[in-house]
């Protein structure tokens, strides 16, 4: 018996993996985030007033209160969910709330357009708080979004068009992307986000095969069916007309990005990637030449000196982070006011300002782990639907950070998002609660442990099929194709030594509980 | 406060920032591969139990080996499966089971032979215990003891389900 035939059991690179739960780990982790939001807030009191602020130990408790009190949630729902995840978004969540303080304090020395509620900001906040809770508690199978990608999209259709609603509708600096409720206003598109990216996965994981090998043949390409391709157009269409129509041109951006690198991951083909650069160059060409805005916008950041008004936010964050340096002037000792939007578009450089950037870099780097946990929980994920959710979840949060603090530190031109976690918007902060939500079930489905079973590996011989047995299957006469007859199988596998029972690991069976 | 003291505050926030960051990715290089647990072996002839997950902390995932709920005495609770992907996976049974390779399934099965646009066949639990087999229109079949259904069927222990390449039996 030579080594090559022999049955081996698995190596161990291929061993199951059982993911600690690393709760105790995670609490800690929560603690230390909790203290740097918490530090951020006594600074401020500190450094501008020689005193804690003044109702710092009811503060104080609720902050740590809601750490704990989320962590017991994901301790009873999720055990299994990643341990850093909560703790990198409470370290954001905090810092961004200690500067909307921070930012309160000079209310005074602002006009009314600088100014924030920051009573609305703290609802949101809770409301974030609770809408994370809720899905950790009720929703247990994620794969149920799987099962209406139309519905979806066209309940994200809907979102994006409320704004257009006459009396519902409201616009703000030529962006009709906002409507009120009762007394609060919401930014549709920030949920849309979420409810688009599900609907693409539940739809690629049901065509992905069409899409990769479908259609004909032509010059070496493989020219992918339209009615395999179409339902994704329209519902990526409609809303990327939407959205620019409302000149949310970031917005645009975001789903763009999003749908490129959903097709990308679902079928493996670099050809998407090259399809969809031609298509933005075109897209960018043909905005350049529709909206003056773009042209304005790249021009602003090229040469913001030569526009003292239009790029006044531009010049003004430039001249702020230069004041921050490397290590900032301290919490609520800077001047971050000065830039329109400073509060929400504009908070990376007014946080530079303040905590330099070296706790940019840091902030930014927190981003980065979210989203690299990310996608790496959609590597591990088994099934297609959850590998492309969780993959474009994360790479939307990735995108639309990049685009954001890329663009108010002057990376690149300058678009209107909300920065993830860190910025003053109620909607933003919902939306993204929702997605801390659903990272977070989604890593407790993928790293809990797989059950152990028995297999006898006598039963994953090699099959041999007799084909004439398949001409039964023409005749519409079907035969199971098993029904081989014992003399047909090849007796290879009796050389292969005695049956060997092994324990080896197999996926949780979704549902079967 | 002095400016000495404003310095001192400013880089103790941010080394605290910077030991989060640190903490974490360590907290992920640890992470990266998880535990990696041996294949237990059960030696012919020993009475040695095979390896269970921790059963106080894994609740939920031991199912496949713990003690089946003695809900109605003459039911079969469990899904063994003889060939396929999944073979030798003994699965507890739920009173509704839908079978296919489409992503609501309770029992995904990734074969070719099992279309992936809707469930194959369902499993459902009867008053009396006994279980019903419904074929959901599939092109392929679903076979019975290598004869294929053409409406719901009552199946026993006795009896051998196919689905695509995968036979499997109900047991005790």
């Amino acid at each position: 018996m030579s080594e090559l035939t022999a049955p081996v059991a698995p190596p161990a690179g291929t061993a199951p993996v059982v993911f600690k739960q690393r709760r105790g780990i995670e609490l800690v982790l929560i603690l230390v985030a909790q203290s740097l939001g918490w530090g951020g807030y006594i600074l401020t009191g500190l450094n501008r007033d020689n005193a804690f602020p003044a109702h710092w130990l009811p503060v104080t408790i609720a902050w740590f209160g809601v750490g704990v009190a989320l962590h017991l949630v994901v301790r009873w729902r999720t055990p299994y969910a990643d341990p850093v995840l909560l703790p990198c978004v409470f370290a954001l969540v905090g810092i961004g709330q200690a500067a909307l303080y921070r930012f309160t304090l000079d209310f005074d020395k602002v006009s009314e357009g600088g100014r924030f509620s920051e009573r609305s900001q703290i609802i949101a906040l809770f409301l974030g708080l609770a809408g994370c809770c809720a899905i950790l508690i009720w929703l247990r199978n994620l794969r149920r979004l799987n099962a209406y990608p139309y519905v979806l999209s066209a309940a994200a259709v809907v979102l994006l068009l409320l704004p257009l609603v006459p009396g519902l509708g409201w616009e703000v600096n030529g962006s009709r992307i906002w409507i009120h409720l009762g007394p609060f206003s919401l930014q549709p598109a920030e949920i849309a986000k979420l409810v688009l990216a599900a609907s693409f996965a539940g739809y690629l994981t049901e065509n992905r095969e069409l899409l990769a090998s479908g259609g004909r043949r032509l010059l070496g390409f493989r020219l992918t069916r339209v009615r395999d391709i179409a339902p994704l157009l329209v519902m990526w269409g409609v809303s990327l007309v939407i959205i620019v129509g409302q000149r949310d041109l970031g917005t645009a951006l975001l789903f763009f990005g999003l749908i490129v690198l959903m097709l990308y991951v679902s079928t493996g083909q670099l050809r998407w990637i090259v399809i969809a650069a031609g298509l933005g160059l075109g897209g960018s060409l043909a905005a350049w030449r529709l909206f003056g805005h773009v042209q304005q916008r790249v021009a602003y950041w090229l040469h913001p000196e030569d526009f003292p008004d239009g790029a006044y936010q531009i010049i003004t964050a430039q001249y702020g982070m230069s004041v921050g340096g490397l290590a900032g002037a301290g919490w609520g000792l800077g001047w971050p006011y000065m830039t329109p939007y400073y509060f929400n578009d504009m908070i990376a450089p007014s946080l530079v300002e303040e905590i330099g950037v070296a706790g940019l870099m840091g902030i930014v780097v927190i981003y980065g782990l979210i989203a690299f946990r990310g996608l790496r929980m959609a590597l591990q994920a088994k099934d297609p639907f959850t590998k492309l959710f969780a993959a474009g979840l994360s790479f939307g949060f990735l995108l639309q950070t990049f685009a954001i603090i890329g663009g108010s530190t002057r990376l690149l031109p300058l678009t209107g998002l909300t920065c993830p976690f860190l910025s003053q918007g109620g909607s933003s902060m919902i939306a993204n609660w929702l997605l801390a939500g659903l990272l977070l079930v989604t890593s407790h489905e993928v790293r809990r442990p797989v059950d152990l079973v028995e297999v006898d590996l006598a039963d994953e011989r090699t099959m041999t099929i007799d084909v004439r047995q398949l001409r039964h299957l023409f005749s519409g006469q079907a035969a199971p194709l098993l029904d081989v007859p014992a003399d047909l199988v090849k007796e290879d596998d009796a050389a292969a030594g005695p049956e060997r029972d092994e324990t080896i690991a197999l996926p949780p069976p979704g549902g079967l509980s | 406060m002095g400016s000495f003291a404003v310095l001192t505050f400013k880089v103790a926030f941010l080394a605290l920032l910077w030991l989060f960051v640190i903490l974490v990715a360590l907290v992920v290089r640890t992470d990266m591969v998880g535990r990696p647990v041996k294949a237990a072996r059960t030696a012919a002839g020993t009475a040695e139990a095979p390896a269970q997950p921790k059963p106080s902390r894994a609740g939920r995932s031991s199912r496949a080996g713990a003690t089946p709920r003695t809900r109605r005495p003459n039911s079969p609770e469990v899904l063994a499966i003889d060939s396929g992907s999944l073979a030798g996976q003994r699965l507890q049974l739920v009173d509704h089971v839908r079978i296919g390779r489409s992503a609501e399934c309770e029992l995904y099965l990734d074969d070719e032979y099992v279309t992936s646009k809707h469930p194959h066949a369902a499993l459902d639990r009867q008053a009396d215990g006994g279980w019903l087999l419904t074929d959901l229109g599939s092109t392929n079949g679903t076979f019975v003891n290598g004869v294929r259904i053409s409406g719901p069927r009552i199946v026993t222990p006795a009896d051998t389900i196919q689905i695509g390449r995968t036979q499997m039996r109900l047991e005790h």
